[in-house]
């Protein structure tokens, strides 16, 4: 029995669906001891339906400064319930907010730190994370041996357990926001036009260097592409080396240097795949490869495949799938 | 200015990797080592705020002598000195804790701006910038894919989901890099001349703290069978459903 500390992340008074996925996994590992979830700078009103997910105690600072992520506030937050709530286990999603705050909560702790964990388990008394390693191509198990833990989960991974009927008991905190405690506060956020960030999507369809030049004799492929992440309700992706040939943003980049991606369908299109490509989307629940080279690696990889040009099978993939599934 | 490049080195990104046969690390055999990516536009933003600000750029890397070569190049893109701390190691924390030891020693406290990758392509951990910034108790800023500065403070953009983070903070500040801050800088002759007389100080550091972490195993994922290849598009859309049942 341990307690566990939550930082359930929200935008825009949007709570994070993976944030969901660590509370559901902190309720699993506390064992009847107390699940704390901390929620700062917006979603006060939601928060007493964490209990649903696990939650036992919901800690919210709610003030006006801390709509934006602020690292250092939030560091200061996050230690601070984690003290007061005596939490031996603090689970964070592996998010852009998440990914920043678990190190700095794991120096201020003298905590160890597991980042991006496809696995958390006690086994014999311990806390093991198994975590994908050199961008995929390893997977490392680890123990964390300090008395305080840190462990961000990758999103997608871990399912959603919404059955838990307890009502969670809510805390709003008075705290203000010191000066030096907003010293790195986000002043702005620039959405990109609305666009499902393919970090995030359930589905991804990513397009290589087969799709050709969006600017010459690949335009039609490119629309077609798009067309078909729209009607899947899907966000667009792209190989290396499509984005350093400046065909599509480096936002959009899946492979080691770009994004790491799980979603449950990976439709790769005019992707060789190379190994820095395999690394960034082999966790993907069902993959679907479409290539004119039936001797691709990507292939390798792929639960389904269809050698085809591009040309010739994404537009009747389109076609097939608006028969069956629209998010026009 | 003070500018200090943290700098670690990494099997280069398109080689394949075998597990040693201790089961927790990598067979080292045929494996090319090269200055992790993401440190390349750690070290080429330093280097631009060198050239318009003046002032001194050192890289510090945790690593054995094996790094001296890497090292070399990035003296020979326009680094000024570096600091080899030889320390064992365990996780990104001891990393941290190195790192900021050379680094307070060498600048007598803080220096005016550290500047690291968001992430080594071994561990992807992408915890030892925050967690150096923690120690030293300055600003820090992530995944950093914008950089403005007029010396004084510095407005910078951070990716994150779906968009872009501005923040604004006040010298002295660490940054971690992102793809898309710039494009490093390929050495020349006259740099890779001069680098040859660039010092390279070696420096002990012993751990500070007991292990917070232990790699147990380092294993290969499990190899996916090749799948099914089918002749259309409307099998394939079939099979999605009925089988796979993913849309």
């Amino acid at each position: 029995m341990s307690n566990v500390l939550v930082f359930v992340e929200q935008r825009g008074g949007q709570i994070k669906r993976a944030s969901l996925e660590a509370l559901s996994k902190g309720a699993e590992l506390a064992q009847g001891g107390a699940v704390v979830a901390v929620l700062i700078g917006g979603a006060k009103e939601l928060a007493s339906g964490l209990g649903k997910f696990g939650a036992t105690k919901v800690v919210v600072f709610d003030h006006s400064q801390l709509a934006n992520y602020a690292p250092t506030a939030f560091a200061k937050l996050v230690t601070k319930v984690a003290k007061e709530e005596s939490a031996k286990i603090i689970l964070l999603a592996a998010t852009a907010m998440g990914k920043d705050l678990a190190p700095r909560v794991g120096a201020r702790l003298g905590a160890g730190v597991v980042s991006d964990a496809i696995s958390v388990k006690e086994e014999n008394g311990k806390l093991v994370a198994m975590r994908y390693a050199y961008s995929g191509k390893a997977i490392a198990t680890i123990a964390l041996e300090s008395d305080v833990k840190v462990v961000t989960i990758r999103p997608n991974f871990f399912p959603v357990n919404d059955g838990h009927s307890d009502a969670a008991e809510v805390v709003v905190s008075d705290y203000n926001p010191e000066t030096t405690d907003l010293r790195d506060i986000v002043k702005e956020i620039v959405a990109s036009a609305g666009k499902l960030d393919v970090a995030e999507a359930d589905i991804v369809v990513s397009g290589g260097r087969g799709l050709k030049d969006p600017n010459g004799e690949g335009k039609q492929n490119w629309e077609n592409l798009e067309r078909l992440a729209q009607v899947l309700g899907g966000a667009v992706g792209a190989s290396r080396a499509v984005v350093d040939a400046h065909w599509r943003p480096h936002s959009e980049q899946v492979g080691q240097t770009g994004k790491v991606v799980s979603p449950k369908l990976y439709i790769a299109c005019g992707i060789s795949g190379a190994v820095q490509h395999l690394a960034g989307m082999a966790s993907s629940k069902v993959i679907v490869a479409i290539n004119k080279d039936k001797d691709a690696p990507i292939f390798q990889v792929a639960d389904y495949g269809i050698v085809g040009t591009v040309e010739e099978v994404l537009p009747q993939l389109i076609e097939e799938f608006k028969k069956v599934v629209s998010h026009n | 200015m003070n500018l200090a490049v943290c700098l670690n080195q990494v099997p280069d990104t398109s080689m394949r990797i075998k597990i040693a046969p201790d089961g927790k690390g990598i067979d080292n055999a045929g494996i090319t080592y090269v200055i992790n990516p993401y440190d390349e536009f750690a070290l080429e933003e330093a280097l631009k705020l060198k050239e318009k600000f003046g002032g001194v750029v050192t890289t510090f890397s945790v690593g054995d002598d094996s790094f001296q070569q890497n090292i070399r190049k990035a003296l020979a893109m326009g680094a000024d000195k570096a600091v080899l701390i030889k320390s064992p190691v365990r996780d990104a924390s001891d990393v941290a804790g190195a790192l900021a030891e050379a680094i307070k020693s060498h600048f007598g406290g803080t220096p005016d701006c550290i500047l690291l990758g968001k992430e080594s392509t071994d561990f992807n951990d992408a915890q030892v910038g925050p967690m150096l910034a923690e120690i030293f108790d300055i600003p820090c800023v992530t995944v950093v894919v914008g950089l403005e500065t007029d010396g004084a403070t510095a407005k910078l953009e951070r990716e994150i989901e779906g968009g872009k983070e501005i923040v604004e903070v006040k010298f002295p500040f660490a940054l971690t890099a992102q793809k898309g801050l710039n494009v490093p800088r390929v050495p020349n002759m006259k740099g890779i001349m001069a680098a040859k007389s660039k010092p390279i100080e070696i420096k002990d550091v012993p751990l500070a703290s007991a292990s917070k972490t232990a790699l147990l195993a380092l294993d290969k994922p499990p190899q996916k069978q090749a799948g099914k290849i089918v002749s259309s598009a409307a099998e394939l859309v079939k099979l999605l459903r009925s089988e796979a049942k993913v849309v």
